[in-house]
């Protein structure tokens, strides 16, 4: 665990007690249940904002707390683990555009409505099924957008999009020139198709040439960070049931087969909050590395979180096959995220470009 | 089971020749290809006139269970001529209608260890896919400990009345009838089960269909409440049951491993290269463009080609030897493996576009993927989970110690 300081100490906490009181993995299945294109529960979002959540890494100046992304990541984390569907990894990725690529005015329009969590933001790069920020066919011309983006997070109902044109980052609203498409996918939440026609924009003109790929790292560590909510909860719970269920007259915790591959797992769990928490403290830092310390995580989370999923089904047997039990819900989740912001391969290549392999 | 002689290389290829007439008179074009990898899973679908057609004649011919007896609807096929069916069925693009559990697991166990007269009852209706069987053995507290069922057959003369739950019951709500493992016997473990034959529509069976992580709802809770069962309907002696029920389990195993074709349903669709460049595109030397992506690939196929080699050496070398063995259960591991890994490759070649869940934006072929995908998972757990087979392996082909 990194070395945290007192106000984030505080922060885990009450995400952590916040996330077990009031979003359990049934509120999730609930919201599921219900089959909201949504993707969340919009009083828990007001709650989330209450708590100032949705200002982390907004600056002070802004009305956000300005703690940075190691502490947004205790927040994912805290609700990755019960598989909370909030909006926050969505706004807090397009909000890292807002900071380092916008202009004074841009800031002071959106990040206080951002902060209070009044408005959901997202941000849209792929226009394919593979995150490939380096083919991007949207443009923009006298200030409208034009283009189609998909699997948008929280694209059904986001209010402001950073949208990736061929020169860069766009600010778009998302009432005019903008069509939403809902798309249901197995881990049920938002990943809308947008399509941009003539879309009022805003360049953001600060950051430099480098700025998509910033922020993009910046999403891709937050995402991580869910992932090891998923994959310590998918773990804890696995060694719960074992702990419990008697097969052979014998708890299934005492067959040494089972005992092995959970020290595995829990061992490649310890390697996995390494790599993430490194990333988050990169970025706080503003080291020089934090693209390659931002592929080792996401490669990393994303192989780890694979096997979790994989391994809660597995060692639960028959019921975890079914609908009604939880392990199913992580799995797809899992994919999903592994697959956001680039998944392992892509990150492995990236690592090994960037180190010159 | 008859031995049946092994033709020569001529009379092969005269069947060929038969075999490939008949196929062309009696496969209907319209199905070429058509062949739906999850339905033997996941339950009947409508059948069309085709279908219903084909499934008829095959099931006339007795070409289904091409090496089963005659005499009981069979096609009485030595292996040999069934390979050489199964390989000018795949040159047009057709496959085997019948299947289920009737096939893969219970026909070959009645054949061994039936009565005349029960296999005169229930083989040829399986052979002509009429009678869909499921399989009672599970139950909330007997999964891989299988022994320790408790569901109870109490003796009342010429029947048994049988009371108890079982889960995980695979097609009881569409089945006709049950293989089942009962206990006769309180006061002994193994040797107090029976193998009976459940009718799913007598009185006091219930089924509540579970719905699965895929969507689907293809397997039940089935309880039993003062269900009749003719003694009649009895495998084998009283308490013989767990002989008979653990060589019904290498059916199983040896059919899931793909050598009966069951897991290698699964791998039906596109190539995962073609899939690959389709969805990633190539670099410039015409190769899959993501370089992880196309080694993990090249390694996948490599071993899907060693595990049908060794499939292949296996059969040569179990061709003196009646039916699967232990070996079973490193097939059933290997294939298991084998299925996930290209379901998960499958997933991750599409990206977003490979966890479509339903309705617009993802092609059906996509939307089946997925699926394949989640309900991939159980070729693990059921028929003696991955775990259960590494023991089974190193007790009873290594030697090892059971665990105390
Ligand atoms: C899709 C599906 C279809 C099925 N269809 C049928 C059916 O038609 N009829 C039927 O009777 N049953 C069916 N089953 C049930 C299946 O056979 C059982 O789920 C299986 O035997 C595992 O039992 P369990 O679910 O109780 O898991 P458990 O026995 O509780 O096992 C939980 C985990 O512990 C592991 N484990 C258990 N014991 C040991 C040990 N000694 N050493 C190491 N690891 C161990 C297991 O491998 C598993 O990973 C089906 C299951 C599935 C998922």
């Amino acid at each position: 665990m990194a070395i945290l300081n007192e106000d984030q100490v505080m922060l885990r906490d009450m995400a952590r007690e916040w996330a077990d009181n009031e979003a359990p993995v049934t509120a999730f299945r609930t919201l599921r249940n219900a089959g909201s294109p949504a993707g969340y529960d919009a009083a828990q979002w007001q709650a989330q904002a209450e708590m100032g959540w949705a200002g982390i890494v907004v600056p002070e100046a802004h009305g956000g707390a300005g703690m940075g992304y190691l502490s947004l990541g205790l927040v994912l984390e805290a609700l990755g683990r019960n598989l909370g569907a909030s909006p926050l990894a969505a706004t807090a990725a397009a909000t890292s555009a807002l900071v380092l690529g916008g202009s004074d005015a841009q800031q002071a329009e959106w990040l206080p409505r951002i902060a209070s969590g009044e408005i959901v933001a997202t941000l849209a790069i792929d226009e394919g099924p593979i995150f490939a920020p380096e083919a991007i066919a949207t443009r923009a011309a006298d200030g409208k957008l034009s283009g189609t983006k998909r699997f948008v997070a929280e694209g059904d109902t986001a209010q402001l999009f950073i949208v990736a044109a061929a020169d860069g980052l766009y600010l778009v609203r998302g009432d005019e020139g903008v069509a939403r498409m809902h798309r249901a996918m197995v881990d049920h939440r938002s990943h809308a198709d947008i399509v941009f026609e003539a879309a009022p924009a805003d360049r953001l003109a600060g950051g430099g040439d480098g700025l998509l790929a910033q922020v993009a790292d910046r999403a891709a560590a937050a995402t991580a960070a869910e992932m090891l909510g998923l994959a310590e909860a998918a773990f804890e719970m696995t060694n719960d049931y074992l702990k419990t269920r008697v097969q052979f007259g014998q708890k299934l915790s005492s067959f040494q087969a089972l005992q092995h591959r959970m020290a595995a797992w829990f061992t490649e769990l310890q390697l996995m909050r390494s790599a993430v928490e490194g990333a988050l403290e990169a970025i706080d830092a503003g080291r020089s590395d934090i693209d390659q310390a931002v592929s080792l995580a996401k490669a990393i989370a994303s192989d780890t979180l694979h096997l979790s999923s994989r391994e809660i089904v597995q060692l639960h047997g028959g019921i975890g096959m079914t609908d009604d039990h939880d392990a199913g819900f992580y799995l797809k989740r899992a994919r999903v995220l592994e697959t956001m912001w680039g998944n392992a391969a892509y990150h492995r290549e990236r690592f090994a470009r960037l180190n010159g392999y | 089971m008859a031995t049946v002689v092994e033709p020569e290389i001529d009379a092969l290829e005269r069947f060929r020749a038969e075999a490939r007439a008949w196929l062309a008179e009696h496969f209907p074009t319209a199905l070429k290809g058509k062949d739906n990898a999850l339905s033997a899973l996941e339950g009947p679908t409508e059948q069309s006139p085709d279908e219903a057609a084909w499934q008829r004649a095959m099931g006339e011919k007795g070409w289904g269970v091409p090496t089963w007896p005659r005499e009981y609807g069979g096609g009485g096929l030595s292996r040999a001529e069934a390979r050489v069916l199964q390989e000018e069925m795949q040159r047009i693009g057709a496959w085997n209608p019948i299947g289920g559990m009737g096939v893969m697991m219970f026909g070959p166990t009645l054949l061994e260890y039936g009565s005349e007269e029960q296999k005169r009852e229930h083989i040829p209706a399986i052979a002509k896919g009429e009678v869909r069987w499921c399989q009672g053995y599970s139950e909330p507290n007997a999964g891989s400990d299988l022994a320790n069922l408790q569901a109870f057959a109490a003796d009342a003369g010429d029947h048994y009345i049988v009371n108890g739950q079982k889960t995980w019951t695979s097609g009881g709500q569409w089945a006709d009838k049950c293989f089942c493992l009962v206990r006769t016997d309180k006061t002994k473990k193994h040797e107090g089960i029976s193998f009976v034959l459940i009718d799913m529509h007598a009185p006091g069976v219930e089924v509540r269909p579970i719905k699965l992580i895929s969507g689907s709802s293809p397997f039940c809770e089935t309880f039993f409440t003062d269900v009749k069962v003719p003694k009649a309907d009895r495998v084998g002696a009283e308490g013989q049951g767990w002989t008979i029920g653990k060589r019904l389990l290498e059916h199983e195993r040896s059919n899931l491993s793909g050598a009966g074709g069951g897991a290698s349903r699964l791998f039906a669709g596109k190539p995962l290269g073609q899939m690959a460049k389709e969805y990633r595109g190539t670099d410039d030397r015409g190769r899959i463009a993501d370089s992880d992506l196309r080694m993990r690939i090249v390694r996948h196929e490599m071993d899907l080609r060693a595990f049908a080699l060794t499939l292949r050496r296996s059969a040569l070398e179990a061709k003196s030897n009646q039916g699967p063995s232990a070996a079973a259960s490193i097939m059933k591991n290997v294939g298991a493996r084998i299925t996930q890994t290209r379901a998960e490759l499958a997933v991750e070649t599409m990206g977003m576009q490979g966890l479509g869940w339903e309705g617009e934006g993802f092609s059906e072929a996509e939307i089946d993927q997925t699926r394949t995908w989640l309900w991939g998972k159980a070729v693990s757990i059921y028929g003696g989970s991955s775990e259960i087979q590494n023991n089974v392996i190193a007790k009873r082909i290594l030697g090892m110690l059971d665990h105390q």
